[in-house]
Order: structure tokens, then C-alpha cells, then sequence
């Protein structure tokens, strides 16, 4: 997608936004506030939904395009923003509003921390069972908009399948609630699900209400060395097959490190004690050794001095694990890329790519191409700055047509994070 | 009417046995399980294919004819109840599976296959699915998708929409689209989870791809019997508050119980709370926990708890709490189910309530739930041939739902708002809300083709401004509103 006229067509009025959320919560935007290196003219803080709302629909009819933003974390996922005039932004909006422990949900605000929410959560023994990235700075609006999981995907499923109920502010100035607080609950479109993973550009959500999971009593982390993919391969397959009940598998790759496989087991002593004994029958017990909750940040791990590498999303099918890390070796070799993954069991991982600007471009592409012949996947994250722009999403598919009359009726005017999504959306 | 050159396409596009239109063949169409909302379709079409599917909806869309997609007609809230001047749409004949992969524990299934199937399919190989609606070995794939169906072990396993990983789907103007897929997490909006439990209103889905799970090591029933259904509610938060998610947490009161023993003599303790409870999970781990319950239970009152010890009693305690809608007709000649859910902690209150209110309309009501997520099927008995009773079972249903609403629940867990909650819709959610789910149909089907009059109060012509309404073409031509 070429990268639209940036220069803004209308001026934000500074006036209109103090009016709405105070002057001391409007402000000029500076370089930081460049989202993928675009920059933006103001940025406003409403201090609540409705002002939110009416921020929205101050520049949706002064024809401004705004960008959401939480913790800032994952604000150049996606593609460049065609067109940024104003940042909204929820820091004010980080409340939580009501832990019903013992109704297992909370409702919370969308530009709350992750980490903060969890704080609150762990008084009760419970948790929202989704390992993020940065929880400290990443915002439940940002993690729901970004679809972001981690290993804990496996046992308790994505953000879809965590939240039950949403606020969302539209263009219009509509605020909208669907869902409710209640974990079973079939009663009109599962708006939620269509918002999470959005990326912010059907409308802003302002807050959201979740399923808890009770802390486990016990945890532990066993992890599995193998000789080569192919080993690999099979003892996931293995695990997946078997009726352990573990909570998290993953694997990690590498350029030259043979790969390992982390499981994680949580429940009583007495269960996790069998489930060991269990996964050595499975594996050769000499390979299976304990280690510790740190193999589970290898994901963010990828993330540290990123600034030179790619980063990418990639979705596969289980039984490809190998498959696939045999085609990044094939792709990279020869062209001096540096890689690693972590990948998990669900076929969700994330990959990493060093080395020169143009052959990451190649072999991305080729990857890509690859990957999607196979049903799955291959969605950009980072991009170094020397290199030339990839499309972020990949193929969209024959739904495209579709997306785009959703995206049409909730954001007409196209004001909200403009060509960032699949298909030019 | 259907003029006879629709007629002569529609046979074409799904062949002659493909095609029903005798008023008598009809009549088995004309509503789904919840049987006091009746409407005789035009015509019935049973496409064999995705094709055919595409075939039937474009000669409606060309020629602006509703359609009401149809599973087994099980459903519970009329979802599959024909519209006025519209066909019915069956995908009985659509019934194959498509594909088993294990390594990757997916099924890909058409949109008739029965529920039980695809874990008949699997089970030699330990795999079952999850989604557990009490109508398994009837309901369809496509209904449940319809639905986003739940069922007892939903609690642990989740709903239809956590099992739903990709659709083939024939949108109202009749193209085919694909969403989702085997792979998790494909780019763009997540329709798969807007499509399942639209209940029809969003296109037909022609090939469904499922997530398929492991059977645990050791699952172990246990019936546990209390004064009352307060006790019973108790120790279920006492669970909660230890932290435990058993599989499934079921309760029945008093009346509940003796209309499944007196249909298919389960064994169940005479009681005025019954718990049916199952753990499962690796057998160290089913172990301590059976010993948890047990100990959870009795403190909070239970005067027996028996442990299921074989297959056979567990199959049995089972069969009362699955036949318990059905066991009402042993009590009382009609009843409505209904669907509501709470925050699980409101239950007392919510309880005595629709006791009080049973009371003052002098009608029983049976109460079965799932307990572990709030979710109430209360049955209200009634006697149709009493002048007056339908109407006053109805209108109780319909408080027993504002009930659940008063206390930050729903009108449905898991039958959908279909014809029968519709009216309830706009007590539930605002107008702006309901008006943002309407963006999303019109998206989908901009000329309201697709199942039209159901799930929203109102219906409303796309391009509308929010708030504003125009009277639809179906509701001038008669649709008759029941408040």
C-alpha cells in the first residue's frame, strides 16, 4: 500500500478538544508520538467514555484521522497510517471497574496495564490467563485490538475467547455495548470478538469485561532437548496426543541451537508429580530436565534490540512445526539471515530475522508465499528501518469484500487508523 | 405464492428430490422446538452442495424471498421457525464429514452432520468434541454454529465458538466466502466469531471446521444431594473460592428431580438441591479433587454424595439431567423452557424470586441450571387447555428473564434470542447498542434476506440513520408483533 499524503488537509482545533476533555489534556504532538513514523498534529486524553466518544465524533465530522492509543507498545504493528492527524489516547481510562471474584470476571478500562489489572486480580488468587507482552506498559485495550497471546493460549485460549463483554466508541460518537458479565451468554452479535484483533479500526474500545481463571495451586516448567526438528516434530505431535494435561508447550529454534521444548504443568503437587513421570515415559527422562518461568518470556526475548531485525507473527498447523522451520533454513540459507522462533503448540510463534536489508525483504516474501500455500500465515510486526516496506498482513482472502463493507459501516468516513489493516482497510 | 418460475428454478438448482412443496410435506417445517410459534414455509429446498446452497439463496436474493436456514430443527427459541413468504432452506442432506485430521485435532464437517458424530468419528482414537448441547445425538454442526450452542461441560470446554476455527459460509447475495481456517489467528476480522451464534442472520454456512480435543485420562461423576437448592448453590461457590474448574456443575431442584425419575428412573436421591458434578484430568489430579468436592459438599451441607463406579451409573446420572426437559410431560401436559443466566452469586436471590413469582401466577416452575456459570432453565408448567394459562406461563417466563437481566445477567446462555426473546432484546441492550449490531447485519445481508425477523425487536431497512425506523416490507406485510 503506497503511502498516502500524510500532510493534513483540515488543522485539529486544539478549542473543539479542550472543550471536550480539558486543556490540560490536549496537547501538540511531538516526534515520539510518530506512529511508524508518521507523525500526528495533537494528541488528546479524554477522562472518560463519553468523552472519548465525543472526541470521535469531533474528528470524524471535522474529517481528522485518528489513531488509538494505549501503552504505546504495539503502536507500528500493522502498516503505516495513510493519514494521522490525532492521537487519542486512553491513559486516563485505566480503572478497574469491578472484580466479581466470585463470579470469576472483572471490568476493567482499556487503557488499564495489563500488569496493573493482574495486580488486582492476585488478591483474589486470580488471573486474566493471557501471557502478553509487556504487561507493565501494554493496556487491555492495545492487547485486545493487537490479538496479542502468549504460551497460555493452548490451555485457556486467546482474548476472544477471555472476553465476554465490551464498550466501543464509534466515529459517530456511538458508544456501544455488546456482551455483558456473564460468562455464558448468547444474546445478540459477539461484537467482542469482532473488535479483538481489529486493531482499532472499527472503533475504540473503551472497555471490556473478562472470564478469570483461578491461579494455579502449583506450577511447574519442565523442558525437553531434541537432536533436530524432525524429533521435535514428532515428540509435540506426541504430547498433543497424549492426555497429559499440561497448560503451555512451546518450542524454541534457532540458527545453529537445536531445538527445545518447554511444557508447563499446573495443578496439585500430586498431579504434577504424575504428570512428570508421565511426560519421561514420553520423552527419554535423560532429556527432560526442570527449569524455570523464565523460558516462558523467550517470546519477548525475541523482541530485545529489535530495531535491527524483522519480527514476525507466524500461524501454522502443529503438524508443520518442522516443516516450516526446514523452509526458513532453506529460504535463509546462503543469504547470511540470522533467525529464531519460538513457536507453540497451537501453531502460533513468532520468528525472528537478522541480517541485510534486502535478503530479509526476499525471504520474508518467499516465507510468506510458502507459509500461506499451507493454510497459514505470516504477518509483520517490525521492520527494520533499511528496509524496503512489506505489506504487514499477507493475503486476506476471498472475506476481503466483506471486511470492508464492516469496516465501511462502522468508520464510513475511514477516519480510524486509516489503511493499516488487511487489504488497504 | 411462489410463482411457478421461481418454483421450476429452485427445483433445477437442487434437483426434484430436492424440492418439497406439498402443504402436507410442509407442515414438518413449520417450527422447531419451540413448537407454539408456527408459520408454513413456501417451499422447502434441500441443497446436496455448497453449489446448491449458492443456487436456492441467489434465486431468493434476485427475487428478494426471505430464507430460514435449518439444521435438525431442534433449536429452542423458534431460530429455525420459517418466515412469512419465505423458503426454508435445509441442510439435512449436507451431512458428510469431510475430513479427519488427528496430528492436527481438526474435523472439517458439513453443516448437517450431527453433533455426536464427529465424536463418534473420533472417539476410537480418544478424541471427542466438545460443545455438548443436551440435543447432541440429534442437533446439527450447522445449528449449533447458528446457535454458538453450549451444553453441561461448556464450563471447562467452552462453547461452539471456542471450537469453531473456520467456516465456508453463502452469504446472502450468495457468494462463497472462507473465514478462519485450521490455522489460528488468520489476517483480518475475527468473522468466524461474529458469524457463530448470529443465529442465521448472517448467511449459511456449508463446511465447518472444528477443534477437536483429547479425552482426559480419568473423569469421574458424582451426585451430591442438599436440603435445598441454597446449600447446593453454596458449596458450588465454595469450588469457585478454592479455586476449582470441574468439567461440569449441574443442578436440579426438587421438582426437576422427580419428573426425570419418574421418565427415566436416573437413581437420583429424593432432595431438595441435587449436584451432578464431573471431574476429570489426570488421575492423580481427579483424585485430590473428587476428595476436595467431597469434603467442599459436605460442609456445606450435602446428606449423600455418591461416586459414579462405572460407565453404566455414569451414563445414568447423566441420562436424568439430559432428559429433564423432556421428563416435564410427565408432570404437566405443556411447559416452556427458558434460558436466562445470572452472575452464578445471585442465584439465591434470583431463586426465591422465581419461587414468589410462581406463587403469585399459580403455576409450578422446575428448575434445572448449570450452575458453575449461572445459567437457568427454569420450565414453567402449564396446562394449555386452561383458558388463560399459556398466556400467564409466557408472561412468567418472560419476568423470570427481566429477573435475570435486574441482576447483570442475560436473557439466553446458550438457545439463542431467536423469535421467542426478541421483544426481550431491547430491555437487555440500548437502542445505539442494538442499532451497532445492526451495522454488522447489514454488512452481511444489506436487503435482510437471511432469516429477517429474528433476534432484533425491530427489524430495520439498511441505510437507515441510527434511531430512525422505517417499517420493513415484512412488517407492513404482517408479521404480527406478540406484545
Amino acid at each position: 500500500m503506497l503511502a498516502e499524503e500524510t500532510k493534513a488537509i483540515t488543522r485539529v482545533s486544539r478549542e473543539a478538544l479542550c472543550a471536550i476533555v480539558g486543556a490540560a489534556h490536549v496537547r501538540p504532538a511531538e516526534a515520539s508520538d510518530a506512529v511508524a513514523g508518521v507523525r500526528a498534529q495533537m494528541v488528546a486524553e479524554p477522562g472518560s467514555e463519553q468523552e472519548l466518544a465525543a472526541v470521535l465524533r469531533y474528528a470524524n465530522e471535522a474529517g481528522l484521522c485518528a489513531v488509538p492509543r494505549g501503552g504505546g507498545t504495539k503502536l507500528s504493528w500493522g502498516n503505516p497510517p495513510a493519514r494521522l492527524d490525532l492521537i487519542v489516547s486512553t491513559a486516563r481510562l485505566n480503572r478497574v471497574v469491578e472484580h466479581a471474584w466470585a463470579d470469576l470476571t472483572v471490568i476493567v478500562e482499556a487503557g488499564c496495564t495489563i500488569q496493573s489489572l493482574q495486580d488486582t486480580l492476585v488478591q483474589r488468587g486470580q488471573r486474566l490467563a493471557l501471557d502478553v507482552l509487556w504487561p507493565e506498559r501494554a493496556t487491555v485495550g492495545g492487547v485486545l485490538s493487537t490479538n496479542d497471546s502468549g504460551a497460555l493460549r493452548l490451555r485457556f485460549g486467546g482474548a476472544r475467547d477471555l472476553i465476554i463483554g465490551m464498550t466501543l466508541a464509534l466515529p459517530d460518537g456511538t458508544l456501544a455495548t455488546s456482551g455483558g458479565k456473564v460468562v455464558k451468554n448468547v444474546a445478540g452479535y459477539d461484537l467482542p470478538k469482532l473488535a479483538t484483533g481489529a486493531l482499532g479500526t472499527l472503533g475504540v474500545i473503551t472497555r471490556a469485561i473478562f472470564r478469570l481463571y483461578p491461579l494455579p495451586q502449583n506450577t511447574r516448567t519442565l523442558s525437553v532437548f531434541t537432536r533436530s526438528a524432525a524429533e521435535m516434530q514428532r515428540f509435540v505431535l506426541e504430547i498433543q496426543d497424549s492426555q497429559l494435561a499440561h497448560s503451555a508447550l512451546q518450542v524454541r529454534f534457532g540458527t545453529d541451537t537445536p531445538p527445545e521444548a518447554d511444557i508447563l504443568f499446573e495443578g496439585t503437587q500430586a498431579g504434577l508429580a504424575a504428570q512428570e513421570t508421565h511426560l519421561k515415559k514420553l520423552a527419554e527422562s535423560n532429556r527432560v530436565a526442570e527449569t524455570g518461568p523464565a523460558v516462558w518470556k523467550a517470546r519477548d526475548r525475541l523482541w530485545s534490540s529489535a530495531n535491527t531485525g524483522v519480527i514476525a507473527k507466524i500461524s501454522l498447523l502443529p503438524a508443520d512445526i518442522a516443516k516450516t522451520v526446514e523452509a526458513v533454513e532453506r529460504i535463509t540459507a546462503g543469504q547470511k539471515v540470522h533467525w529464531s522462533a519460538v513457536v507453540q503448540a497451537t501453531g502460533l510463534g513468532s520468528l525472528r530475522l537478522d541480517g541485510d536489508a534486502e535478503a530479509l525483504h526476499t525471504s520474508l516474501r518467499e516465507l510468506r508465499a510458502n507459509m500461506e500455500r499451507d493454510g497459514g500465515s505470516l504477518v509483520v510486526l517490525h521492520q527494520p528501518p533499511g528496509m524496503a516496506q512489506l505489506e504487514a498482513w499477507g493475503n486476506p482472502g476471498d472475506a476481503l469484500p466483506l471486511m470492508s463493507a464492516l469496516k465501511k459501516q462502522f468508520d464510513p468516513k475511514n477516519i480510524l487508523n486509516r489503511g493499516r489493516f488487511v487489504g488497504g482497510i | 405464492m411462489l410463482d411457478v418460475r421461481v418454483l421450476r428454478e429452485l427445483r433445477s438448482a437442487v434437483g426434484e428430490r430436492g424440492l418439497i412443496t406439498s402443504p402436507e410435506e410442509l407442515h414438518t417445517y413449520e417450527c422447531d422446538g419451540l413448537t407454539n410459534f408456527r408459520v408454513l414455509p413456501q417451499a422447502v429446498v434441500l441443497p446436496d452442495s455448497a453449489q446448491q446452497v449458492q443456487a436456492a439463496v441467489r434465486i431468493c436474493h434476485r427475487e428478494r424471498i426471505p430464507f430460514v436456514a435449518r439444521g435438525a430443527g431442534t433449536g429452542l427459541s423458534g431460530g429455525a421457525l420459517p418466515v412469512e413468504n419465505g423458503i426454508v432452506i435445509s441442510l439435512a442432506r449436507m451431512n458428510r464429514i469431510l475430513e479427519v485430521d488427528l496430528v492436527n485435532a481438526r474435523v472439517v464437517a458439513e453443516p448437517g452432520v450431527i453433533n455426536l458424530d464427529v465424536t463418534g468419528r473420533v472417539m476410537p482414537q480418544d478424541y471427542f468434541y466438545g460443545p455438548d448441547p443436551s440435543s447432541q445425538s440429534a442437533c446439527t454442526i450447522g445449528g449449533n454454529v447458528a446457535e454458538n450452542s453450549g451444553g453441561a461441560h461448556c464450563l471447562k470446554y467452552g462453547f461452539t465458538t471456542t471450537h469453531v476455527l473456520g467456516l465456508e459460509v453463502v452469504l446472502p447475495d450468495a457468494s462463497l466466502i472462507h473465514i478462519g481456517g485450521k490455522a489460528l489467528d488468520a489476517p483480518g476480522y475475527d468473522l468466524a466469531g461474529v458469524f457463530v451464534g448470529s443465529e442465521g442472520t448472517l448467511g449459511i454456512a456449508t463446511k465447518v471446521i472444528l477443534r477437536i480435543l483429547k479425552r482426559p485420562q480419568c473423569i469421574q461423576t458424582l451426585l451430591a444431594a442438599f436440603p435445598t437448592t441454597n446449600e447446593a448453590g453454596a458449596a458450588v461457590s465454595g469450588m469457585i473460592a478454592a479455586g476449582m474448574l470441574p468439567a461440569a456443575v449441574e443442578m436440579m431442584d426438587k421438582l426437576a428431580i422427580q419428573a426425570a425419575e419418574a421418565a427415566v428412573h436416573a437413581n437420583y436421591p429424593v432432595c431438595g438441591g441435587l449436584l451432578l458434578l464431573e471431574l476429570d484430568g489426570p488421575l492423580a489430579e481427579v483424585e485430590a479433587l473428587v476428595e476436595q468436592t467431597n469434603e467442599i459438599c459436605r460442609k456445606n451441607g450435602a446428606w449423600e454424595i455418591r461416586i459414579a463406579q462405572s460407565d453404566a451409573e455414569r451414563a445414568l446420572m447423566w441420562k436424568g439431567r439430559k432428559a429433564a426437559f423432556a421428563s416435564m410431560g410427565r408432570l404437566s401436559p405443556n411447559y416452556i423452557v427458558q434460558d436466562g443466566v445470572i452472575p452464578r452469586t445471585a442465584m439465591p436471590e434470583v431463586l426465591s424470586e422465581i419461587e414468589r413469582l410462581s406463587a403469585e401466577a399459580g403455576l409450578r416452575v422446575a428448575n434445572v441450571f448449570h450452575a458453575g456459570d449461572g445459567n437457568l432453565h427454569p420450565l414453567v408448567l402449564y396446562d394449555q387447555r386452561v383458558p388463560g394459562q399459556q398466556n400467564a406461563a409466557e408472561a412468567l417466563s418472560y419476568k423470570i428473564l427481566e429477573l435475570c437481566i435486574e441482576k447483570g445477567g442475560s436473557i439466553t446462555g446458550e438457545h439463542g434470542v431467536g423469535e421467542e426473546k426478541k421483544m426481550m432484546m431491547g430491555k437487555m441492550f440500548s437502542e445505539p447498542d442494538l442499532e451497532v449490531m445492526q451495522r454488522v447485519r447489514c454488512a452481511f445481508d444489506p436487503l435482510q434476506l437471511s432469516n429477517p425477523t429474528k433476534v432484533f425487536p425491530r427489524p430495520r431497512l439498511c441505510g437507515d440513520k441510527a434511531g430512525e425506523y422505517a417499517p420493513h416490507p415484512l412488517e407492513t406485510a404482517g408479521i404480527a408483533e406478540r406484545f
